[in-house]
């Protein structure tokens, strides 16, 4: 393992003014997965992230808080509200001075809407809600882009990917604009992008974030992995779904 | 091919000769294991080759959700029909993986899941017919850990 | 209640082979992985799937903690008549969950 992260990182150095990858090379970490990962995707009826969407599905009408009051109450049908919401995702939300995911707009519509308490995060309700709206957007291109507003965020972000850290001393940028398509120990390098969120991850056993993935990563090159929230995880977010503008939304994704 | 499942318990007298003597098990303990499983499921019949195709990924992806498909030529007539599938492994702390029950009914003896895989190893699928014949297919894969998780 | 889907034809012809998928919900707690405190977690699986075609059984699987998590199991069946197919799983507590689909068969 470390003579394979010394021979990355050389050819890293090497290739250091690389950067960004090209909009036309830019691919779904679904067509870095095996034929058999992909199967499990393209087939709604066998997907196990579609429980997570029915269950979602249950969710959206159910009456909570003491208002009294579901998702349908104000947004309606979500097939027509809710599309083309989770590509807009992070946004920046005045109220608060900075950017709110969506696992952070479902909380805030409990809190000031439903007069419910927030849901944990990673917690089965919380993932079910994000995945049944980011389902609505399937196969919609992401449309996030950076503003005044955002600016500041994006630049953390993208500072933050670029950053090496942890013991390995790896940043994201190494292996996922540098390195993808090549091999991490048995494991293919895909490119990192958030195309596909909340996604079940075979390893995982469940649906998860796309924080709970970045912590993976941290704990991956011995990092200390960000606090669900934490504004470094939004940044970060904010600076992937930006790099991946353009790309289509797979939620429920499979991943290894 | 190996017909491992078909020969005399050498491998059992060896455990036990080797738990005796206050050894710890041969590495081979969880092979062991599988073999004993099928001996107890088929008893003294032999398990021929032929009739049952095991599909599952040659390099898995990842360990934890392994799909599986198990396909056996059969006319699933009312007097030609699989009865039975079950499937064993290798490597797992225990032998046993799934147990179908087909009969007439079912039209097509083709069944797929999703299985659990710890480790490289061999996974083995035996059907038993309604004429009482047993027939196998086994494959071996080999299981790679994903990047960057918690553990 | 767990979490199901469910795949099959809602009408068939008389005879007609037909497949059906099924996904649920649950854990298959193995019963080897270690908690946070060095315990092992409990085996908790489902053990036991049944489907029934009006009443009369027509598949079984007895499943083990190999069993990936979010049960999927794909099999077959024939078409024979209208009427009720019933699903049920089965939990190491003997609890059973049973869910139902209509068919019409020309």
């Amino acid at each position: 393992m470390r003579v394979l992260v010394v021979a990355v990182i050389a050819a890293a150095t090497a290739a250091a003014a690389a950067g960004e990858i090209a909009p036309a090379d830019r691919r779904s970490g679904y067509d870095f997965a095996g034929p058999e990962t992909r199967a499990m995707q393209d087939d709604d009826t066998a997907n196990p992230g579609m429980l997570g969407v029915l269950q979602g599905e249950t969710l959206w009408t159910a009456k909570t808080g003491a208002a009294e009051r579901s998702c349908a109450d104000c947004h309606g049908d979500p097939r027509t509200s809710m599309t083309g919401v989770a590509v807009r995702y992070p946004v920046f939300e005045p109220r608060l001075a900075r950017p709110l995911d969506l696992e952070g707009r479902i909380n805030r519509c409990r809190t000031e809407h439903q007069d419910a308490e927030p849901l944990a995060a990673e917690s089965e309700d919380l993932l079910a809600l994000t995945a049944f709206v980011a389902y609505q957007s399937r196969g919609l291109p992401i449309v996030v882009q950076g503003n005044a507003e955002l600016q500041p965020f994006l630049d953390l972000g993208n500072e933050l990917f670029h950053r090496r850290q942890g013991q390995l001393n790896l940043s994201c940028s190494q292996c996922h604009d540098d390195n993808w398509g090549k091999r991490l120990a048995g494991a293919v390098i895909p490119q990192a992008h958030p195309t596909a969120y909340p996604v079940y991850r075979l390893e995982w056993q469940s649906l998860g974030s796309l924080q709970r993935r970045l912590r993976n990563c941290m704990i991956g090159v011995r990092a200390e992995p960000y606090e669900y929230g934490a504004p470094e995880a939004i940044a970060l977010e904010l600076y992937l779904m930006v790099r991946a503008r353009g790309m289509l939304i797979e939620t429920p994704g499979v991943r290894p | 091919m190996d017909e491992r499942w078909s020969e005399r318990p050498t491998r059992r007298l060896v455990l036990l000769a080797a738990a005796g003597l206050g050894l710890p098990p041969p590495a081979e303990a969880s092979t062991a294991a599988m073999d004993q499983a099928i001996h107890a499921l088929v008893g003294e019949s032999t398990v021929k080759r032929g009739k049952v195709k095991l599909d599952l990924p040659p390099i898995v992806e990842n360990g934890n959700t392994v799909p599986l498909t198990v396909t056996i030529d059969s006319p699933m007539s009312q007097t030609d029909h699989v009865t039975g599938i079950h499937i064993f492994n290798e490597k797992n702390p225990q032998p046993y993986v799934a147990a179908f029950e087909l009969g007439p009914r079912t039209g097509r003896a083709v069944v797929s899941t999703r299985i659990r895989l710890a480790d490289s190893q061999q996974v083995v699928a035996i059907a038993r017919l309604s004429d009482g014949s047993f027939w196998s297919d086994s494959a071996d894969v080999i299981v790679t850990l994903a990047a960057c998780a918690e553990g | 209640m767990a979490r199901v889907l469910i795949n099959l034809p809602a009408e068939a012809k008389r005879g007609e082979i037909i497949e059906i998928k099924t996904l649920i919900a649950h854990p298959m707690e193995t019963g080897y992985r270690l908690g946070p405190t060095g315990v092992t977690i409990p085996r908790d699986i489902i053990n036991r799937f049944v489907c029934t075609y009006n009443g009369e059984e027509v598949f079984r699987a007895e499943l083990f903690p190999a069993i990936a998590a979010n049960p999927f199991i794909a099999f077959f069946t024939v078409a024979t008549e209208s009427g009720e197919i019933a699903f049920s799983w089965t939990d190491d507590h003997g609890e059973t969950q049973t869910e139902v689909r209509q068919i019409t068969v020309e």
